[in-house]
């Protein structure tokens, strides 16, 4: 950009001419997007490319065509799992979406007290991984289960235990999307809106949900996904209820049929990449909020909705609660639910599968690193991505393949990685085996959601800001360091404590990729729970726990004076 | 990188080098990968032992399920990371055998191992450890509450009464779940084998992923009988669970733990020091803890509640057959068992 777009009324006059000549920081800036998008082809797109060729090619590697799917669709059994997967997902998603609305509204919205506790009881789920709440829901449920008689009868172990478990799960990631969503509006519209004698109403449905549609439909489209390509949770919840990620998992772990796994991933990959293009579209309309001479929303006292959305945020919390809290009861009982005395017999890992107390370590150090590493490219790259000036094309196929790795399972990723980077023809195989591809696929798996959550807090920002710096001869990294990254501080921060926290939670990509040295927690979790050792799994599910609990807490006392002055500009 | 500050980044850079300096310390010693699908109760002991007579060499365990091992290696095949294969059933290094990932060695001492528990080759690619069989774990005081008879014999389970009251490990994932399922097959013969497995479907509650989860969940009283293996009986009960052990009066279901070097180990000298450590007479007094069989004859074994010759009721089991038709069998039953039983909505 340059300083005839000040002096030229008309800017689309303006630009016309500049498109021959780019500035500096235009090249700076595209190198920097084909850089990313060279990363994100390493990392996302080969590795996937490695596993999809898979799924045409015999055991031999001699090219079959689609003889692996014929055979797929031949086995009943697998053939159903699309429409299971489809329809629970489906069903997890609208419940799931539609607590998170509610619980959003309630936190950015309302007066309702205690909603700084609230706040914080919504991040429990994200602190532990996908398969605490489902062995909670054993507990609670399960044949031995506290509250067994609640279900009438029916089995948790199908798809009623993988809904409850998956909504659980997937409730924190849905919130951090709404809200985000939620939490910057422009109060301009509401006293306009007033000032036009709107109904509550008719402000909510012409003002706050346009608002926040962008977010709602984030939050589907990320929700959908991850629970289509969960398997922690109908892992140990779904009994003979078989989903495609189990169907992944069970083919190339249960009858080392990789070829058969990549048909599944494949197949998997449709819905994930339908809600994509679905979101992009829709994507397409939306606009920058947060205009420059945007002011800021602050909510008024209103004692009826502010009752209300009490009395459900409550029950929601206490349901969360309940949930960590048997995982809690049962990692310190000394022998379910014969003997109940406490004692910390199951912490003593050591003993058990998973590699003992030293994942809990390398699990630190493998968090750590992505945390730093991660939201340094992810945040980076998302302004890229956003802000470059035209250069469309690469923009773009750099954002699909920024999102594509949301619809890739995990489990998909981590046997990509094996094919890809295990090969010894690959230049990069030496990092096969150590921490770094720990990280690096890390950092891939949940690369979406990171970038997503920047993307929108992006968006937020007027392009008004960019104009008006160029305009001034400012380059494009002092904007950034002096405007961009204070506003989105918030959302920065969030990326790196979401960084941490799933690289201390997940399991599904880095369970093929694990080496003896650098065994992980949370597939202590899962390992544990498959050799039947329930209750050692919930006392390291509430060890993961309690350290991103921790974690968490520490950042928010150091950052809260911080982000406080930071953001003290959105206050009127 | 823009976001770093200067401390920030040094903080990096010295995280960096020390994840380096970790690495390349961790190179220097000689240490060996391997892939191990025993228990992660029983490896601590065997470590400690191996390592105590071969100082310098230190082991690296991945533990997984049959299973997942077997797919893990297979999946590496292109760049193997391990250099040995110990523990893991014999039908899947036989598998390994198959596709020429084995490195022929004739251990110390293979003389006197049993003929029937090693590759017959004179310079043999896998040699066997122990014998593993199968198992009931039945919790008694839920079948005591729910007035069940106890389960003698393979038949009794198909009997309507157990309905929803057994786990039983998928065979496509555990090995115990596997040696059962080729013990129908050998037993009862093709058809009359997958006709056994239909009617006992109609009472199986859950199939587990791992061979050991069925008694524990038997044990926690989850589900009142757990089709597992001796071993893991033995120890649940040891344990404090309310549970008895059945041994089928049929005849158990078995396979051997068996030890195999990767032909492309690096640490090809360690990996061969460790075979011949799994020979020894030490070794097996190691194994005899945990199992009844070992491959040295002569070993007492001592399992304080298992009742029963073990020796005598093992089926007569054709291990060429079982590796050969493992692809065959598991396809069959997951087309017959996998999800089908759940209700169409």
């Amino acid at each position: 950009m340059a300083t005839e777009t000040l002096i030229l009324p008309d800017r689309a006059v303006a630009i016309a001419p500049l498109r021959q000549k780019l500035g500096r920081d235009d090249w700076i800036m595209r190198g920097a997007v084909v850089a990313l998008g060279l990363w994100l082809i390493v990392t996302v797109l080969l590795p996937l490319w490695a596993l999809l060729s898979k799924s045409f090619q015999a055991t031999d590697g001699s090219f079959v065509g689609l003889a692996n799917f014929q055979a797929y669709f031949a086995n009943p059994a697998l053939a159903d799992s699309i429409w299971h997967s489809v329809w629970v997902s489906l069903l997890s998603t609208v419940i799931c979406v539609l607590l998170a609305f509610v619980y959003a509204y309630g936190l950015t919205r309302t007066c309702m007290p205690g909603r700084w506790l609230f706040r914080i009881i919504a991040q429990i789920p994200i602190l532990a991984p996908s398969l605490l709440p489902a062995i909670s829901l054993v507990y609670l449920f399960g044949n031995q289960g506290l509250v067994k008689w609640m279900l009438f009868g029916a089995s948790i172990y199908g798809p009623i235990g993988i809904v409850m478990g998956e909504v659980f799960w997937t409730f924190p990631h849905a919130l951090i999307i709404i809200t985000t969503a939620l939490a910057i509006s422009d109060a301009r519209l509401y006293e306009a809106a007033e000032a036009l004698r709107a109904s509550p109403r008719r402000t909510f449905w012409t003002v706050t949900i346009p608002g926040a549609r962008y977010g709602l439909i984030s939050a589907v489209f990320v929700v959908f996904t991850l629970v289509i390509t969960d398997f922690g949770v109908p892992k140990v919840i779904g009994g003979k209820f078989n989903v495609l990620a189990t169907d992944i998992y069970k083919q190339v772990v249960g009858q080392q049929n990789f070829r058969m796994g990549a048909v599944v991933g494949l197949i998997l990959l449709l819905p994930a990449a339908l809600a994509f293009v679905v979101d992009q579209l829709m994507q397409r309309r939306q606009m920058a909020l947060l205009s420059a001479r945007a002011v800021p929303y602050d909510p008024r006292p209103d004692a009826t909705i502010d009752r209300a959305l009490l009395a459900i945020c409550s029950l929601i919390a206490f349901a969360i609660m309940v949930i960590l809290g048997v995982s809690f009861f049962a990692s310190i009982a000394t022998f379910w639910p014969y003997d109940l005395t406490p004692s910390f017999k199951n912490f003593d890992f050591d003993m058990m599968d998973g590699g003992g107390w030293r994942s809990y370590f390398n699990s630190l150090v493998m968090a750590g690193l992505t945390a730093l590493f991660g939201t340094a490219v992810i945040f980076a790259g998302a302004y890229l991505v956003e802000k470059t000036p035209r250069f469309r094309a690469i923009r773009g196929f750099v954002q699909f393949l920024a999102l594509l790795a949301l619809a890739v399972p995990g489990l998909v990723l981590g046997l990509g990685y094996i094919f890809f980077f295990n090969n010894p023809a690959n230049p990069l195989n030496f990092i096969y085996g150590t921490m770094a591809i720990l990280v690096i696929c890390t950092i891939s798996h949940f690369y979406s959601v990171s970038h997503l959550t920047a993307v929108t807090a992006l968006k937020q920002i007027d392009r008004e800001f960019e104009t008006v710096s160029a305009s001034l001869r400012v380059p494009f990294w002092r904007t950034f360091m002096r405007v961009t990254l204070p506003v989105c501080l918030p959302a920065v921060l969030d990326i790196a404590m979401y960084l941490f926290v799933n690289a201390m939670t997940t399991v599904s990509a880095v369970v093929f990729i694990y080496a003896p040295h650098t065994t992980l927690a949370a597939i202590a979790v899962l390992n544990m729970d498959d050799a039947g050792d329930v209750a050692p799994a919930a006392a390291m599910a509430m060890v993961v726990f309690a350290t991103a609990a921790v974690t968490r807490a520490i950042y928010m006392l150091l950052t809260q004076g911080y982000l406080a002055r930071a953001q003290m500009w959105r206050k009127r | 990188m823009n976001l770093c500050t200067t401390s920030d980044l040094r903080c990096a850079v010295v995280s960096i080098a020390a994840a380096m300096f970790c690495l390349s310390t961790a190179a220097r010693a000689a240490d060996l990968t391997v892939y191990t699908a025993l228990e992660a109760d029983q490896i601590k002991p065997y470590k400690a032992a191996f390592e105590k007579a071969n100082p310098g060499i230190n082991i690296l365990w991945v533990r997984d399920s049959t299973g997942i091992i077997t797919a893990k290696l297979l999946a590496e095949k292109a760049n193997p990371k391990a250099d040995v294969v110990m523990g893991l059933a014999a039908t899947s290094l036989m598998l390994l055998q198959k596709e020429g990932m084995l490195m022929p060695y004739a251990p110390a001492g293979l003389d006197k191992v049993d003929a029937k528990m090693r590759d017959p080759a004179a310079s043999p690619q896998w040699v066997g450890m122990d014998v593993w069989a199968s198992a009931f774990c039945v919790n008694t005081v839920e079948s005591s509450k729910k007035n069940l008879p106890e389960p003698a014999s393979w038949a009794d389970l198909t009997k309507p009464v157990y309905q929803g009251q057994i786990a039983m490990p998928n065979p496509a994932s555990s090995g115990t779940g596997f040696l059962m399922v080729s013990a129908w097959l050998q037993m009862f013969g093709w058809d009359g084998g997958w006709k056994y497995m239909d009617e006992l479907h109609k009472n199986i509650a859950a199939y587990t992923h791992s061979g050991s989860k069925p008694c524990r969940q038997a044990a926690a009283g989850e589900y009142t009988i757990g089709l597992s293996f001796e071993y893991r009986a033995n120890k649940t009960k040891k344990g404090g669970a309310p549970i008895s052990i059945v041994l089928p009066k049929e005849g158990l279901g078995w396979d051997m733990e068996a030890i195999g070097i990767m032909k492309t180990a690096k640490e090809s000298e360690a990996a061969k020091k460790l075979a011949d450590w799994a020979a020894t007479p030490e070794a097996n007094k190691l194994y005899a803890e945990n199992f009844a069989i070992v491959a040295l004859p002569g070993i007492a074994s001592s399992m304080e509640f298992i009742q029963g010759d073990i020796d005598k009721m093992l089926i007569k089991n054709d291990f060429a057959w079982a590796a050969e038709n493992r692809d065959k069998i598991l396809a069959e039953w997951s087309k017959r068992y996998d999800g089908k039983s759940e209700p169409k909505n």
